[in-house]
């Protein structure tokens, strides 16, 4: 599904990705870890086309299709999603409306008219069942004055919403208490299929414990420099990033 | 001739046939003669430093409405917030059409200025509020000395009107350039409470100059929600010179929907005689092109224990350039007094100009002041945000404008105005967003 070839990305002419090397077929979930600072946010941030970052070598291909050249939007449409690491605050548009918005974008973009009235209504009240989501809440501006738990819950619910191909999960354990970070796992469960595909990005094991991960890579220094089970995270947990850096430098 | 030497040759040719009342006679006489030592602003002048005039007074504007021009309902209907009944008072090049308005003397009078400055039964009134308290700059003076037509609006004691007042000032180019001077008077007796609409449209591409005063009375108690929406054409100019004064427990709002149109300058003044009174002025503009729009805001706080609140937003493309002065006056005696200034704007080129300026000039000691004004550009991040949920760059665009907006929006009282706004904003900024915020 989504094959990354020996990419390198820099902002403002500092090189954060130096060489990745990453396949994720339909079905998987991978878990990238590392020391902070390793380029884990970016290399989130590039799958999902943010502009400031410039790839300067290498490929990412989604289901066969270059997608370098992609707008953030297109490759939404293509169905990545991004769940970010801090959701920004929308004043004046109700979560509601903004996934109207989103969902309606992107059937436009299919060449599919707006979604009917109903349906909409009923997917919005199937997933936020799915992730405990109180209907008063649905009309709460996006983001404002959430919680970080209400914010994490909220980004896995426009997930559910958006139904991608590939799920990138970005730091989503932080700033969730134990409550909050089961109701998430187990909506991101939930969604999981054959055919698609989830990437957590962590920086700790809790969150592996809940959503248990086939594949996990550690990246540090913008390469990602050691790859196993799950078993792996355990190992990182108890044993920390030190050994992996000296395994590197070595 | 000048524009300045038309007006005040204008003037003395025809004083005497306009028939007000002998005393308004006075008052414009005087007027006439503070425009001709005053003239219009210059650059020179503190508040005039960032407008300049010059581009819209070069023409040979008409200074007198001269035809009665007709327009059909269904012509103009988009212009009125026709979805909700409402008190009507509409003018074509200057001139009342008694066909498109709706006017009552039924418990309130929502009529013309033109009646109350000529009949005996108003004579009272005028004497009482009228030119009491604009100012006495060129450009007020200028408006009063032609001041005929226009709102006059009187709402008694402890009543509460049920529905909003339009008024309308229509321009059709039927004449190559035309200058129009409306003069509205709004007297909001105890308790009573009132919501008002204003708007200038013109509608061909001929230029039109419109320098507006509007007196507003806010008496003890009385609440008062002014509108002003600014959507004109890029050939349409409009000086907007209001005053309010207010008296004890009062409420005034004003809010200015700045989207269009050559050159505004809005020229906001609020004056506090009472206690417990509460003064508010909020703004949104978003313009491009080589649009101007000036604001000039003053809150003077005389008596103690009043609060002031200023909201306006700024967006600002292409060559267009904003200016916002706003001055807080605290008298010695105005003691907690809580004034609020907020003034935030986005640039969304490199060649968009914000000047702005909070002016605060406290002599009272136990007050809470607070003002902050930001420019910037648009969030990068949630840029991305948005558009990573795969909504696109234009429409990102737009719903980051409304969420910039939106503490402005959100106090509009009257939803199916709102409703035009947020359209308007929305066809300005080219997008669907298929759903009403």
């Amino acid at each position: 599904m989504l094959k990354i070839n020996n990419l390198h990305a820099s902002i403002e002419d500092k090189a954060i990705l130096k060489g990745i090397n990453l396949e994720v077929k339909p079905g998987e979930v991978h878990a990238i870890m590392g020391p902070n600072g390793s380029g884990k946010s970016t290399l989130a941030s590039v799958i999902a086309g943010k502009e400031e970052y410039e790839v300067t070598e290498g490929s990412i291909e989604l289901e066969n299709e270059d997608i370098e050249e992609l707008a953030a939007e297109e490759r939404a449409h293509k169905g990545i999603f991004l769940s970010f690491q801090y959701p920004v605050e929308i004043p004046g548009v109700s979560v509601t409306n903004f996934m109207k918005t989103a969902i309606n974008e992107t059937r436009k973009a299919k060449g599919l008219e707006d979604m009917p009235a109903k349906d909409m209504l009923k997917m919005i009240r199937d997933k936020s069942e799915l992730l405990e989501i109180d209907r008063k809440f649905l009309s709460r501006s996006l983001n404002e004055g959430f919680s970080g738990g209400e914010k994490k819950r909220n980004e896995i619910f426009q997930m559910a919403m958006l139904e991608p191909k590939l799920a990138i999960l970005d730091e989503t354990d932080s700033g969730l208490d134990i409550d909050a970070l089961r109701i998430v796992a187990n909506g991101v469960n939930k969604l999981k299929s054959k055919d698609n595909a989830v990437i957590v990005i962590t920086h700790y094991q809790r969150l592996l414990d809940h959503i248990v991960p086939d594949f996990v890579h550690v990246l540090y220094n913008g390469k990602i420099v050691k790859s196993g089970g799950k078993e792996l995270a355990h190992e990182l947990e108890a044993k920390g990033y030190d050994w992996i850096k000296e395994e590197v430098n070595a | 001739m000048s524009l300045k030497e038309k007006l005040v040759s204008s003037f003395m040719a025809f004083e005497d046939t306009v028939d007000v009342h002998s005393s308004i006679h006075d008052i414009r006489t005087e007027a006439i003669k503070t425009f001709e030592t005053e003239g219009f602003p210059t650059k020179k002048l503190e508040n005039w430093k960032y407008t300049s005039l010059n581009s819209v007074l070069k023409h040979d504007y008409s200074v007198f409405p001269k035809n009665e021009n007709a327009l059909e309902f269904k012509d103009i209907k988009k212009y009125f917030i026709h979805e909700i009944d409402a008190y009507k008072i509409i003018f074509i090049d200057g001139k009342y059409s008694s066909h498109l308005s709706q006017t009552t003397h039924d418990g309130l009078d929502v009529c013309l200025m033109s009646a109350a400055l000529t009949k005996p039964k108003y004579k009272v009134i005028i004497d009482n509020y009228f030119n009491k308290i604009a100012s006495k700059d060129g450009l007020s003076s200028l408006n009063t000395a032609f001041s005929y037509e226009g709102a006059y609006i009187n709402i008694p004691k402890n009543k509460v009107v049920d529905k909003p007042i339009q008024i309308i000032h229509f321009s059709t180019g039927n004449e190559a350039a035309v200058m129009l001077q409306p003069r509205n008077l709004i007297v909001v007796n105890e308790n009573a409470h009132v919501q008002i609409i204003e708007r200038h449209q013109s509608l061909t591409d001929n230029p039109v100059l419109t320098n507006s005063v509007t007196e507003i009375f806010t008496n003890k108690r009385a609440i008062v929600d002014y509108y002003k929406i600014q959507n004109d054409k890029q050939s349409a100019s409009l000086i907007d010179n209001t005053y309010v004064n207010q008296k004890q427990e009062s409420l005034a709002k004003v809010h200015t929907f700045s989207f269009g149109g050559k050159l505004t300058r809005n020229n906001l003044n609020f004056y506090q005689n009472g206690e417990r009174l509460d003064s508010t002025m909020k703004g949104i503009t978003i313009i491009g092109d080589k649009q101007h729009v000036d604001h000039n805001t003053l809150v003077h706080h005389i008596e103690p224990n009043c609060e002031s609140h200023q909201d306006y937003k700024g967006i600002f493309d292409d060559n267009a350039t904003g200016v916002f002065n706003g001055k807080v006056v605290v008298e010695k005696l105005a003691q907690k007094t809580n004034a609020f200034q907020a003034n935030n704007n986005v640039l969304l080129s490199d060649k968009a100009t914000i000047n702005t300026k909070p002016q605060l000039e406290i002599f009272a000691d136990d007050v809470k002041c607070s003002h902050g004004c930001t420019i910037g550009q648009l969030d990068e991040s949630a840029m991305f945000y948005l558009r990573s949920r795969g909504i696109p760059e234009k429409e990102a665009k737009a719903l980051l404008m409304f969420a910039f907006s939106n503490t402005v929006l959100d106090s509009v009282k009257i939803p199916e105005l709102k409703n035009r706004v947020t359209k308007i904003i929305a066809k300005k900024l080219g997008v669907n967003l298929g759903f009403d915020l």
